[in-house]
């Protein structure tokens, strides 16, 4: 195959970015990981390799999952090659400082066990800018409790892939609400049975379709929250 | 294998991808996923409910259920006035409460329940389980397991991604609703498959029989 005899070190930096979004497409991580390699041997910056590359490659993927040309087997590969590329850069954008956009705790909710969604939007707010905290599956009022007070993060993230474990996100909402901390916090939903109205009635500050949208909601959330702030002041 | 009391049996195939027809006799319209027409065709015959008339939407919008509340809503649009009353039997089948608002706003009711696999157990005993890692197939899904689960996972390309779909579950509970040892047989090996331990639990028809004989 034609694929086969391109030697990534032998493009240019162009072309180079543009083939990442193609393997990111088809899901092929070892090439992914030679590419971040090669890009920071360049002197890429980590920051640099994230976005322009790798997030930048997951936009394709998503918008194209978006309009039904690609499906979640294809979606979870380019996300494991993604994985793998941040599996290198992670450690070294802590090292050179790169831009902290806001921090998020998340999870699935409690009597649920399905993460796909979940790692995805993680994944996603991570390349990002985002320092994300995953709660993982399965989780109980108290946990998510416990995590906001340690934490203290910006947003507030649920997941829920059953009809019948979405209505604890309410559970979770009006807890905090009791607790008078509502909004401490950017309570952001998602899961395939959700849609904005549910996201509305539980009183969630927004339902997100997809990773992408979460992403683009979290930003426009913070910013606006860092707004208002400034107004304040 | 046939299905009683119709001249044509359809194939699981024919369920899964066009639905039944209607057949156009009875003065109550079930508007019903194909993935449970053998089981109420079986339970009509045995009652004699020569009043109900049936028709199904294909068994694979299980997959896509964000298709679901529009089908429902066109086939019980194209029954108005043809029928006494329209049921549909579904579940919240993964619509969020859609297909329960919709059905509220066509002034036709549904089966209660969030979906086939609480109501063939019994809403209530299936609730009281609060079973997370079990993963259900039913006997139409056990006979159709390559089109409704393997094949759209993508697993007979990429059977890497096994345990990223599966690796929180523990049990494939194989609810049956009849007994057919060569179908329990497929079943465990579905979740040989899938990398999970095998249970199976008699259920027969559940709350359906119950739900379907007061219409």
């Amino acid at each position: 195959m034609a694929d086969d005899e391109i030697i990534l070190s032998e493009l240019d930096d162009e072309e180079l970015v543009a083939q990442m979004f193609d393997d990111l497409y088809d899901g092929l991580k070892e090439e992914i990981e030679e590419a971040t390699h090669i890009l920071l041997d360049r002197g890429w910056t980590p920051y640099d390799v994230l976005t322009k590359a790798l997030v930048g490659g997951m936009k394709v993927v998503g918008d194209d999952f978006r309009d039904g040309i690609l499906f979640v087997p294809e979606v979870l590969l380019a996300a494991n090659a993604m994985k793998a590329g941040m599996t290198i850069l992670k450690p070294l954008l802590a090292e050179t400082g790169a831009p902290r956009v806001g921090k998020m705790v998340i999870g699935t909710v409690k009597g649920d066990i399905h993460d796909i969604g979940k790692n995805l939007v993680s994944m996603m707010m991570e390349g990002a800018g985002f320092e994300v905290v995953d709660l993982g599956i399965n989780n109980a009022v108290e946990k998510y409790l416990d995590a906001l007070e340690t934490e203290k993060p910006d947003i507030l993230g649920m997941s829920a892939l059953l009809t019948t474990t979405m209505p604890y996100m309410k559970v979770v909402i009006d807890t905090l609400k009791e607790k008078g901390i509502r909004e401490d916090y950017i309570v952001l939903v998602g899961g395939a049975p959700l849609n904005e109205e549910f996201g509305r009635a539980i009183g969630a500050d927004a339902y997100c379709r997809d990773a992408a949208v979460a992403v683009e909601t979290a930003k426009a959330q913070v910013a606006r929250r860092h707004n208002v702030g400034a107004g304040a002041r | 294998m046939s299905v009683p009391g119709r001249a044509e049996a359809p194939s699981d195939e024919a369920l899964r991808d066009a639905g039944l027809t209607a057949e156009g006799r009875g003065r109550v319209l079930l508007i019903a996923c194909g993935a449970l027409a053998r089981e109420i065709l079986a339970l009509k015959v045995a009652n004699g409910w020569e009043h109900l008339d049936l028709q199904c939407l294909p068994a694979i919008l299980h997959n896509t259920p964000q298709r679901i509340v529009p089908a429902v809503e066109a086939t019980v649009a194209e029954a108005r006035g043809r029928y006494d009353s329209v049921f549909v039997v579904y579940g919240d089948c993964g619509t969020g409460g859609l297909l329960q608002a919709a059905c509220e706003r066509l002034g036709v009711e549904m089966v209660p329940g969030p979906h086939c696999y609480s109501f063939y157990e019994g809403n209530e005993a299936f609730a009281a389980r609060e079973e997370a890692t079990a993963f259900y197939l039913t006997d139409f899904l056990v006979r159709q397991f390559d089109a409704f689960v393997w094949k759209p996972l993508g697993l007979d390309r990429h059977p890497e991604l096994r345990d990223l779909y599966f690796g929180n579950y523990e049990t494939l509970v194989y609810q049956a609703q009849t007994d057919d040892p060569a179908l329990t047989e497929k079943a465990r090996a579905c979740a040989e498959r899938l990398g999970l331990a095998f249970e199976r639990r008699f259920t027969g028809y559940g709350d359906l029989g119950g739900v379907l004989g007061r219409l």
